[in-house]
């Protein structure tokens, strides 16, 4: 990160999706995220911290429920606590104050952002989901074996299997980002982002949105 | 009780759609933009299925164009519809009547509804 570029970030909850018509009525299908009641909870300068990040805090919770040092931390923000906690490293970081609440209107329709969340867990998966392998004949004398992943490696050269070998396992419940997902529309009433098809998780579930990191020419 | 996606999702519900269900005979008024100007196309055939539900269902309509079967499907609620008229309520067993596509003149038809429905 030579050159620190000014993001712009956003905690939400995954509603859910549903289609709208966009001006040539075509269909589009979009993802609900209900980003509002964004609060700014620290800001970082280089000063006193090296870098410069803002910090958001999103989402309910009971005050009894908060640490002695988060509720003094929540405190020196002069906020409600909050459930969730992100940085979000941006040049600009000294712009936003203490306190200051952040909503969905921070994007606008036809924006492109980067949306991150943890995807939806899969369980014990064999390698034909996980890695996609082709798996074995269904027929042609296979015996039990059609969903295998076939050799793991050779014999007593080398004599071991190597490290990193794709092998049946745990799959999804971990941090997925879609990169440039164009946004819909924005109702900052209502706190709505309304991005163009999927994003990582199941519904209810918290994502960050951030500008995107690649987006290219005016889309920035 | 207010689902943001279901509120948001009934504000492009549209209410002046009329009830129809697969066998009935359709008249949809397709507005078609050529350039910067618009005008109504005339689809008419039989609804052959009703697909899904809330703002993402669709109609399917068939017709027999120069002898060759023609489908098309429309979202329910979409704009492009100016109007739907129902210009006969046919009397089929099935809610998808896929069995069209391969009977040919006569035997395509469907009968017409009876209005007085027969107490079961």
């Amino acid at each position: 990160m030579s050159q620190l570029r000014n993001v712009r970030g956003l905690l939400g909850t995954k509603l859910g999706m549903t289609q709208v018509w966009d001006e040539n009525n075509r269909v589009v299908p979009v993802t609900v995220i209900e980003a509002g009641s964004n609060v700014v909870t620290q800001v970082r300068s280089a000063d006193t911290d090296g870098y410069t990040a803002v910090q958001l805090g999103f989402g309910e919770v009971k005050a009894t429920k908060v640490t002695k040092p988060m509720a003094g931390h929540f405190e020196r923000a002069g906020v409600t606590p909050r459930r969730h906690v992100v940085e979000i490293r941006t040049a600009d970081a000294a712009e936003y104050s203490l306190g200051q609440s952040v909503g969905a209107d921070v994007f606008s329709a036809g924006e492109k952002v980067d949306v991150t969340g943890t995807s939806k867990g899969k369980g014990f998966a064999g390698v034909m989901k996980r890695h996609g392998f082709s798996g074995v004949s269904a027929s042609h004398g296979s015996h039990r074996n059609h969903r295998k992943p076939g050799s793991i490696g050779g014999a007593s050269t080398p004599g071991r299997v190597f490290a990193g070998q794709k092998m049946p396992g745990r799959m999804g419940n971990e941090t997925v980002t879609i990169q440039n997902v164009t946004v819909h529309a924005v109702d900052a009433d209502k706190g709505l982002i309304l991005v163009r098809g999927a994003i990582p998780g199941p519904r209810g579930t918290l994502v960050l949105v951030r500008s995107a990191a690649k987006a290219k020419g005016d889309d920035r | 009780m207010t689902n943001p996606i279901d509120a948001l999702a009934a504000q492009r519900v549209r209410d002046d759609i009329p009830d129809f269900r697969a066998g009935d005979t359709l008249r949809v008024h397709v507005k078609v933009v050529e350039g910067n100007r618009s005008r109504i196309q005339l689809f008419q055939g039989v609804c052959i299925r009703v697909h899904g539900s809330g703002v993402g269902r669709t109609f399917t309509v068939r017709k027999v164009s120069f002898g060759v079967g023609v489908e098309r499907t429309f979202p329910l609620h979409t704009p492009i519809i100016d109007k739907i008229e129902v210009v006969t309520r046919g009397d089929v067993r099935r809610a998808k009547l896929y069995y069209l596509r391969n009977l040919r003149g006569k035997a395509a038809k469907i009968k017409e509804k009876r209005d007085a429905p027969v107490s079961r």
